[in-house]
């Protein structure tokens, strides 16, 4: 252990996608030494691809809009297990946040009249569902993510952020009383091996979708942050919540914006039916995402699907016109004829519901703090640990996220986690220093691939794993196929624990980041396996063929999955936001 | 169908003393895929293949390279377009120091970029919502703002490859170009100043590898004609 250099900072964050880059901001204005580590350059991270754009009541598009409204939405889109007073804070906070990314330079589209361009979205509604259609994604074309993510790093240089990029965080380090004091890092590029000592370690690393055959996600996307905090023993959060996006590009996977069927696309079957109008008679195709995905599933499996094994439906945009194409969704025009061969003022692209997003994942509280629970349900803040974006469950999303929420979410919670760390740390942390012994704990699993002389490969191992998600834990589940999918992930945990590196070089070893990130897959898809085998009811994205009906009774709760016993508890959901009245269940329709 | 034959780059610093080009048989199965797709394929026969790949879908910009002589995205170029002859060579992107096979030190490419102070400066005090901005003056943005950083136009720039230290490079102007423009930005006299020298803007002698390369359909020598007139107009 002696040859391990540490570095020191006050907090580091994990991931440079759009929560990370938000918060490091915040620290960096704050002057405290902070660095953001990112296996990737920042810019390349997976906010990159968000299309659509940010969904938040800035009272553009129509001036008496209400983040009340959006906040009803978001409770509503997710299936009432979304935390209120998170979603209270997210809506509230929201125009602050998209305002401040407008004031640093994003270049959003606009109105006449010079406000933001405003597009309508799936599950938006005016008045509290009353008052029909709202539009209230804020857009730069369909380039928001793009547009997000450069803003926010020029910002990080300007403000002169230390970045450790292509930097992988291998595991967290703990003290001797579970306090989270830093991690164990790797240099890509040297392969160089440090102790990176934190008094705030904050997960942004994004999603997991990789864990799925079929997704939007980049190929970067294997739950790092999930895999280090479950390892490190904490529990995670509505993990049997995937979002399956409804229009990813057949065959491809690549994403087709929401904001396309905002614009005024719609989805089609072999029929040339706009089907949607049957399965959600007033929003149609802008009902909620987890709606739509099950529509177009039933549509396929009752033979009314598109081409020739009747595997797909299509998404008609051709009525739109060139002009707006070309100006509202130029991506999208680029992307259909790359990987779908299509041009869509002509055609209609083919699209299948592809897995997209994760709604679970570290349960925190509003400024970020990781929570776990104790033998009697009782929650509790983990010392120094912190995540937000797509990998933390505030929760905003619940079992459902609506489209142009996640950017939001993004923006709202990194900067909320920047600052309480800020202020925790002028009011001065102090943790115990990990031992030589903890440190080598955390060095385990490096230390295995590093030593492994044979064994299976990695590619078909992480395929195998893709593999039984797809199938055992897609759009539509049930009890014994999931049954068989977690004892076939058991039986490939042990499998992994055995597998091979066979390249043990130190310059930019992407074969060992690759075996790193198939031990994260793991742990996420166990993670997902058993809470949705668990969560025996239907409610938003988790449908089951045996258990059809949303259970209140017993399910108006988080699950949370604990790792070393592989145990699905229940947790509360908050129902009591600070500002406004409690938005009680009701049947959710659209 | 015969096999596709790949010639590509390789170096590892630990092994090689130099770099050499490596072989490799890849069965596409006959299908039009991407080059990304290959590169995935061979590194299934060799794990110690080193690239770069992220979104797989053209707007990270992690995987740039040179694929038959030609810069472009890896991941959204299909091999209709590329192969001749059932062969593709692969090469890192020309010009910048390779830290192992494909992938390169981008470092010098970055701090041309930083060099230009890629973000908003506006000394205006901050309004209570939004700046506003008309949709006129928000076009001027478009065919810059969308820039990746995959570094394909600046490694294909022969000035650049000339002076990586002094000429900012296609990508950093398109960039600089996207902050001169952008109505909302105040600090237009001091960006042109701090272009002003012989080396910065002026080495672009309009060869336009860089249009003819990036994968995003961008034209950074147009934007550094509206800075060279920029710079003409604030000189006299």
């Amino acid at each position: 252990m002696s040859n391990l250099r540490s570095l020191t900072f006050d907090a580091i964050i994990i991931g440079g996608g759009g929560s990370g880059l938000r918060a490091a901001l915040e620290l960096a204005k704050s002057g405290k030494k902070t660095a953001v580590l990112s296996k990737v350059f920042p810019t390349r991270s997976h906010t990159v691809s968000a299309q659509g754009g940010i969904t938040c009541a800035i009272a553009s598009s129509d001036p008496d809009d209400d983040w009340r409204w959006h906040m009803y939405d978001t409770v509503k889109g997710g299936d009432y297990i979304a935390d209120q007073d998170a979603s209270e804070y997210m809506c509230s906070e929201g125009p602050k946040a998209v305002f401040e990314l407008e004031h640093m330079g994003l270049p959003f589209s606009r109105f006449d009249n010079g406000r933001i361009y405003q597009r309508p979205f799936g599950g938006q509604s005016k008045n509290f569902g009353e008052g029909g259609q709202a539009a209230r994604t804020c857009a730069a074309a369909d380039r928001t993510g793009h547009a997000l993510l450069h803003t926010l790093y020029q910002n990080n240089l300007k403000n002169n952020t230390t970045f450790l990029n292509e930097w992988y965080a291998v595991d967290l380090v703990k003290n001797a009383e579970g306090d989270v004091v830093g991690c164990i890092a790797m240099c890509i590029e040297t392969g160089e091996v440090v102790h990176v000592k934190s008094k705030a370690t904050v997960l942004a690393t994004g999603g997991a979708g990789r864990i799925y055959a079929s997704t939007t996600n980049a190929l970067i996307n294997t739950g790092d942050g999930i895999g280090m905090a479950l390892r490190a023993g904490f529990p995670m959060q509505d993990m049997e919540m995937w979002q399956f996006h409804p229009t990813g590009i057949y065959g491809a996977g690549t994403l087709v914006t929401e904001g396309c069927r905002g614009e005024g696309g719609y989805l089609i079957n072999k029929d040339g039916e706009r089907f949607m109008e049957r399965y959600a008679p007033n929003a149609k195709d802008l009902a909620g995402r987890d709606v739509v995905a099950r529509s177009m599933v039933m549509e396929i499996l009752e033979g009314r699907g598109c081409g020739e094994n009747g595997d797909h439906v299509f998404l008609k945009l051709d009525h739109l016109g060139e002009e707006v194409l070309g100006k509202r969704l130029p991506g999208i025009v680029e992307l259909s004829k790359t990987f779908a061969h299509v041009d869509p003022a002509k055609d209609p692209i083919p699209v299948v519901p592809t897995c997209h997003y994760m709604m679970g994942g570290i349960p925190t509280n509003i400024h970020g703090q990781a929570i776990t629970q104790d033998e009697s349900g009782k929650d509790h803040i983990v010392n120094g640990l912190y995540a937000c974006g797509e990998a933390a469950c505030v929760s905003v999303h619940g079992a459902n996220r609506l489209g142009g929420n996640s950017l939001l979410d993004l923006v709202v919670f990194g900067r909320a986690a920047g600052m309480f760390i800020e202020g925790a740390l002028n009011e001065g942390i102090e943790y115990l220093d990990a031992s030589e012994s903890d440190v080598e704990f955390a060095m385990k699993r490096i230390t295995r691939w590093n030593e492994s002389e044979g064994g299976e490969s990695i590619p078909a191992l992480k395929a195998e794993l893709q593999d039984i998600m797809q199938t055992s834990f897609g759009v539509f589940r049930e009890e014994k196929n999931m049954q068989e999918g977690v004892k076939k992930l058991e039986e490939l945990r042990s499998r992994i624990a055995n597998a091979h590196l066979p390249d043990k070089s130190n310059a930019f070893n992407t074969a060992r980041v690759e075996a790193l990130e198939l031990d994260n897959l793991m742990e996420v898809a166990e993670a997902t396996a058993i809470a949705a085998l668990e969560r025996k009811e239907s409610r938003g994205a988790h449908s089951r063929y045996d258990y059809p009906d949303r259970d209140d009774v017993n399910w108006l709760k988080h699950s949370l999955y604990f790792p070393m016993s592989k145990e699905l508890k229940k947790r509360d959901v908050n129902f009591k936001p600070k500002t406004v009245d409690t938005f009680e269940p009701k049947v959710r329709t659209y | 169908m015969s096999n596709l034959q790949v010639s590509i780059y390789r170096y590892n610093p630990e092994t090689d003393s130099a770099p050499y080009m490596q072989e490799f048989q890849v069965d596409t199965k006959g299908r039009d895929v991407m080059v990304l797709d290959v590169l995935h394929m061979m590194k299934e026969q060799d794990s110690g293949l080193a690239f770069r790949r992220s979104c797989r879908e053209g707007v990270c910009g992690s995987d740039g390279m040179n694929m038959n002589g030609k810069n472009g995205l890896a991941c959204i170029t299909p091999l209709s377009e590329v192969v001749k002859g059932n062969k593709l060579t692969l090469r890192p992107l020309p010009g910048l120091p390779v830290i192992r096979d494909m992938v390169v030190d981008m470092g010098l490419f970055y701090k041309q970029y930083e060099r230009i102070q890629p973000y908003l400066q506006n000394d205006t005090p901050v309004p209570a919502i939004e700046r506003l901005q008309s949709p006129e003056e928000r076009d001027k943005l478009d065919g810059l703002y969308e820039c990746i950083l995959c570094a394909c136009c600046s490694t294909s720039c022969p000035s650049f490859w000339w002076n990586p230290d002094k000429f900012v490079g296609p990508a950093g102007l398109l960039q600089s170009y996207r902050f001169l423009a952008d109505s909302r930005d105040t600090a237009t006299s001091e960006r042109l100043t701090d272009l002003e020298d012989p080396f910065s803007v002026f080495r672009c002698r309009g060869i336009m590898n860089c249009v003819a390369v990036c994968p995003k359909g961008l034209n950074p020598t147009r934007a550094i004609g509206k800075i060279r007139e920029m710079l003409l107009a604030d000189a006299t």
